[in-house]
C-alpha cells in the first residue's frame, strides 16, 4: 500500500499542501484550498498538480499557510495566502512566471522559526493528509506496529521505552518505560490503555494539533502500548472543545480497522486492539488521571485518592495505562529509529524533544517542537522573533494554571523538567506564554486563580474553599483594598492548599501565586503600599479598610 | 441489560411524537444502553434540544436505569451541558491565557454592555447567549471569539460588537460572517 501511494504521489509534478488545522481554517484555509483546486482545474493540470489538505505547519498566526513541493526544487512555504493570490502560486510554480505579489509572502528556508526546531513527533504533520491512511502509510506509518508485532516481545518494547528515557509529556514527567512496566506486570484480566487528550490548560494546544494533523501516529502509538502492556481496549479522551480532532480521529480509526491495522487480529497476529473515542464535556479537572477515568466511565469527573494507582486499579478495576497524547506520538519514532537515536536528543535526565505552544506577546506565535534543554532565550528571541513592538521581555509563563512564571534573569537556563521545577514552574503540557511589561503579575495570578476556582471540582475542602479565598485576596490586591497582612495570609493559604489538597489541581493551584511572589514581590507591594500598578493594568477603585477608618 | 422494548417504560415523560427523542434513542441503542455511556447520551440530547430539559434527563435516567440524581449530578458537573434554553445566536469569547494577555476581557465587557447581557446569560428576547470559555487552542490568533460556530481571530471589542450586531439585525446572513484575519504582519527579513 505504501508503494502504491508513493507511486501515485510521484505522478504529480507538484503538490500544494494547504494547512488545514483549526487556526488556519479559521483564517480561511478551506477557501484557499478550494480556490487552488479551481485554478488547477481551470488550467487543466489535475494530472500534474495535486492539492492536499494537511496538518499543522507551526506558525499559526501567519495562516493560511501553503507549502509548494515542486519536483526538483526545494519546498517553499507561503504565509497569509488569500483566495485572491492563490492562483498566483500556480502561475509562479507551474508556469515559471515571476509574480511580485508573492515575494513577501514566501517564508525563507532559513527562517529561525523553522531552523531552530527539531521535529520528532511533528515531523510529518505538515506533509501528511490527516484524513487519509494511505498518506500516513506512504511515510512509513504503521511499520513500527508491524515491527513490534513481528519481532519484539512486550518486555522488549517496555525496555526499549526505558532505554529511550522518554518521560510523560503531560507535565509531571513520569518515566514512560517505568509506567509501562508497572502496567505490564500488574495482575488483571482486562487491561486498558488511555490517551489523555483533555488538554485543559489555557494556552496549550499541542495535543489538539497532533490529533488533528497526524491522528494515525497517536493510534499507532496506542496500539504498540496495548501490545506492550497486554491490553486489548484503548480509549482516547478528547476535549469537548476539539470537534475537528474527534472527527479526524474517528475517521482514522475506521480506516485503520478496515485495513486490519486496528481491531481483531492486527496484521494477522494474535493481537487484538480496539480504540474508542470518548468526548470530554468541559471540565478542566478531567485532565487529572483519576478524574479522567471517572469521566470515561460516565460519572462526574471527580478525582479519587491515590493509591491505588491507575496502573494497578483503573478503569472498571483493571490495570490502566494513562499517557498523554503527545507521549503516544513519540512511540513510533522510538521504535523505528531506535532508543539510542532518541536518547541522543535532550539533556541527561530529560530526553527527546518537546512540543510547546508559543503564544502571547511574541512576533511569531505557533506550535514549535524543540529538543529539551534549549534555552528560553532561543525560544523567545530566535524562534519567537522577539517581543512584539520591541518591548522588554518580562516573564514567560509555562504550565498553565498549575505552572509559574520565569523572569528575564533565567532566560539562559536550559528548559527541562528539573530546571523548571527548581524555578517554581513546571513543564506542564507545554503552553508557553510570553508576557511583556504591560502584563501585571498580581493580575495574571488572579486570572489563574479564578480559573482554578471555577474548575475546582468541589470534592475536597482545601481546594474548594482555598481557591476562593486566595482569589478574594488577589482581588483585594488588584483593586487597592489590601493590606500587608493580607499578603502574609495569602502565603499561608498557598502552603495550606498545596499540602492538603486531594489531587494535582489543588496541589498546583497556588503555583502561579508562588512564582510571581517569588520574582515579582515588589510588584505586589507596590499595589498594596503605593496603590500603583507598574504595568498600568489595575484600576484602584477601593480603599483599604484600615486607612478608611483612620 | 436493555429490555426488549425500551419504549415500553418510557410511557410517561416522553411525548412519543417528539422527533427529537429519536437522536437520543439512536445513541442509546448504539451504546447498548450501557450506563457508562451517560455522557455520550447527554451530549446527543443537548445537541437535539439545545439544552437539557428535566423531562429529557428523567427519560435518559429511566433508559439507562440510573437514579435521576445521578444523571442530574453529571449534567451539572460538566460545563458543556446547560439546563437552561440557549439563545438563537451564541457568542463565545475565549478567555485562555493568550487571549487574556490580549485583553479579551474588554471584548466581554463590550458585548455585555452593548447587548445588555451578562456572561453565561441569554438576552431576554432569546436572541443572543454570551458565554466565555477556557482556551480554544487558537492562541496564535488571540484574542479569539466564536460566533455562529465560526472562529474569529484577532478580534477587538469594536469589530466583535459590529459583527454580532450585523447578524442580529439580519443584515448579514450568519454563514458568511467574516473569518478573515484582519491584520497581517510583515515577515522579519
Amino acid at each position: 500500500m505504501a508503494q502504491s501511494e508513493l507511486d501515485r504521489q510521484k505522478q504529480f509534478r507538484c503538490r500544494m499542501l494547504v494547512c488545514a488545522s483549526t487556526p488556519c481554517i479559521s483564517s480561511g484555509a478551506l477557501a484557499v484550498e478550494e480556490a487552488l483546486k479551481k485554478a488547477v482545474e481551470a488550467e487543466g493540470l489535475q494530472t500534474e498538480i495535486e492539492t492536499v489538505a494537511t496538518g499543522c505547519l507551526g506558525p499559526c498566526s501567519r495562516g493560511p499557510l501553503v507549502t509548494v513541493q515542486y519536483e526538483g526544487q526545494p519546498d517553499v512555504a507561503y504565509e497569509g495566502v488569500t483566495v485572491e493570490i492563490a492562483p498566483f502560486l500556480l502561475a509562479k510554480h507551474a508556469k515559471g512566471l515571476l509574480v511580485p505579489e508573492l515575494d513577501n509572502k514566501a517564508i525563507p528556508a532559513d527562517w529561525p522559526f523553522f531552523a531552530k526546531q527539531k521535529k520528532l513527533v511533528l515531523a510529518e504533520s505538515g506533509t501528511v493528509d490527516p484524513e487519509k491512511l494511505e498518506s500516513y502509510v506512504a511515510r512509513g506509518g504503521y511499520s513500527a506496529l508491524g515491527q513490534t508485532l513481528r519481532e519484539m516481545t512486550p518486555e522488549e518494547v517496555c525496555n526499549e521505552m526505558v532505554k529511550s528515557g522518554l518521560r510523560g509529556r503531560g507535565g509531571a514527567g513520569f518515566p514512560t518505560g517505568l509506567k509501562w512496566n508497572m502496567v505490564r506486570k500488574a495482575p488483571g484480566e482486562r487491561k486498558y490503555v488511555v490517551a489523555n487528550g483533555d488538554e485543559g490548560d489555557p494556552g496549550a494546544y499541542m495535543d489538539r494539533t497532533l490529533m488533528e494533523s497526524d491522528p494515525h501516529r497517536v493510534l499507532e502509538g496506542m496500539a504498540i502500548a496495548g501490545f506492550a502492556v497486554g491490553a486489548d481496549q484503548g480509549y482516547i479522551y478528547v476535549r469537548g472543545e476539539y470537534p475537528l480532532a474527534a472527527k479526524r480521529l474517528e475517521k482514522a480509526i475506521r480506516q485503520a480497522e478496515r485495513k486490519g491495522l486496528l481491531g481483531s487480529r492486527i496484521l494477522d497476529s494474535n493481537f487484538n486492539f480496539r480504540i474508542d473515542i470518548r468526548m470530554g464535556a468541559g471540565a478542566f479537572v478531567c485532565g487529572e488521571e483519576t478524574a479522567l477515568m471517572q469521566s470515561i466511565m460516565g460519572r462526574r469527573g471527580q478525582p479519587v485518592p491515590r493509591p491505588p494507582y491507575p496502573a494497578n486499579r483503573g478503569l472498571w478495576g483493571g490495570p490502566t495505562l494513562i499517557n498523554n497524547v503527545e507521549t503516544f506520538g513519540n512511540i513510533t519514532t522510538i521504535i523505528t529509529k531506535g532508543a539510542t537515536f532518541y536518547a541522543a536528543y535532550g539533556t541527561e535526565k530529560s530526553k527527546g524533544a518537546k512540543i510547546f505552544a508559543l503564544a502571547g506577546k511574541v512576533n511569531n506565535t505557533g506550535l514549535i517542537e524543540v529538543t529539551i534543554g534549549i534555552t528560553l532565550r532561543e525560544i523567545v528571541f530566535d524562534i519567537g522573533g522577539g517581543i512584539r513592538g520591541g518591548r522588554p521581555f518580562k516573564a514567560a509563563q509555562t504550565g498553565g494554571p498549575s505552572g509559574g512564571c520565569i523572569p528575564s534573569e533565567y532566560l539562559v537556563t536550559p528548559i527541562d523538567y528539573e530546571t523548571l521545577q527548581r524555578l517554581g514552574s513546571i513543564m506542564g503540557s507545554g503552553g508557553l506564554i510570553v508576557m511583556d511589561d504591560q502584563s501585571c503579575m498580581p493580575d495574571v495570578a488572579k486570572f489563574f486563580m479564578e480559573f482554578c476556582m471555577d474548575e475546582s471540582c468541589g470534592k475536597c475542602g482545601p481546594c474548594r474553599g482555598g481557591t476562593v479565598q486566595m482569589h478574594r485576596i488577589l482581588g483585594k490586591i488588584t483593586n487597592g483594598s489590601a493590606t500587608m497582612e493580607d499578603l502574609s495570609k495569602l502565603e499561608e493559604l498557598c502552603i495550606m492548599v498545596k499540602e492538603t489538597s486531594l489531587c494535582g489541581l489543588g496541589m498546583t493551584a497556588p503555583n502561579p501565586i508562588y512564582s510571581t511572589l517569588r520574582y515579582f514581590r515588589d510588584e505586589y507591594e507596590a499595589h498594596i503600599r503605593d496603590h500603583h500598578c507598574p504595568a498600568g493594568v489595575c484600576q484602584f477603585t477601593e480603599k483599604p479598610l484600615r486607612i478608611a477608618v483612620a | 441489560m436493555p429490555e426488549a422494548s425500551p419504549k415500553k417504560d418510557a410511557g410517561n415523560g416522553k411525548p412519543a411524537a417528539d422527533p427529537r427523542y429519536k437522536g437520543i434513542d439512536r445513541v442509546l441503542k448504539r451504546q447498548q444502553y450501557k450506563q457508562d455511556a451517560l455522557i455520550e447520551v447527554l451530549t446527543a440530547a443537548q445537541e437535539a434540544f439545545g439544552y437539557l430539559p428535566e423531562e429529557v434527563m428523567i427519560y435518559i435516567a429511566r433508559q439507562l436505569k440510573l437514579p435521576f440524581s445521578w444523571v442530574y449530578g453529571v449534567a451539572t458537573f460538566y460545563h458543556f451541558f446547560s439546563l437552561k434554553p440557549q439563545g438563537k445566536h451564541n457568542a463565545i469569547v475565549c478567555l485562555g491565557t493568550a487571549c487574556y494577555v490580549g485583553r479579551a476581557n474588554e471584548i466581554v465587557d463590550a458585548i455585555s454592555k452593548e447587548f445588555n447581557v451578562d456572561p453565561g446569560q441569554t438576552t431576554p428576547d432569546g436572541e443572543l447567549t454570551l458565554t466565555t470559555t477556557r482556551c480554544l487552542g487558537c492562541c496564535g490568533l488571540a484574542p479569539v471569539v466564536v460566533f455562529e460556530n465560526q472562529v474569529l481571530g484577532k478580534e477587538s471589542p469594536d469589530t466583535t460588537v459590529d459583527k454580532i450586531r450585523s447578524v442580529l439585525s439580519g443584515a448579514a446572513p450568519a454563514a458568511t460572517g467574516a473569518t478573515r484575519v484582519e491584520q497581517e504582519e510583515p515577515l522579519p527579513a
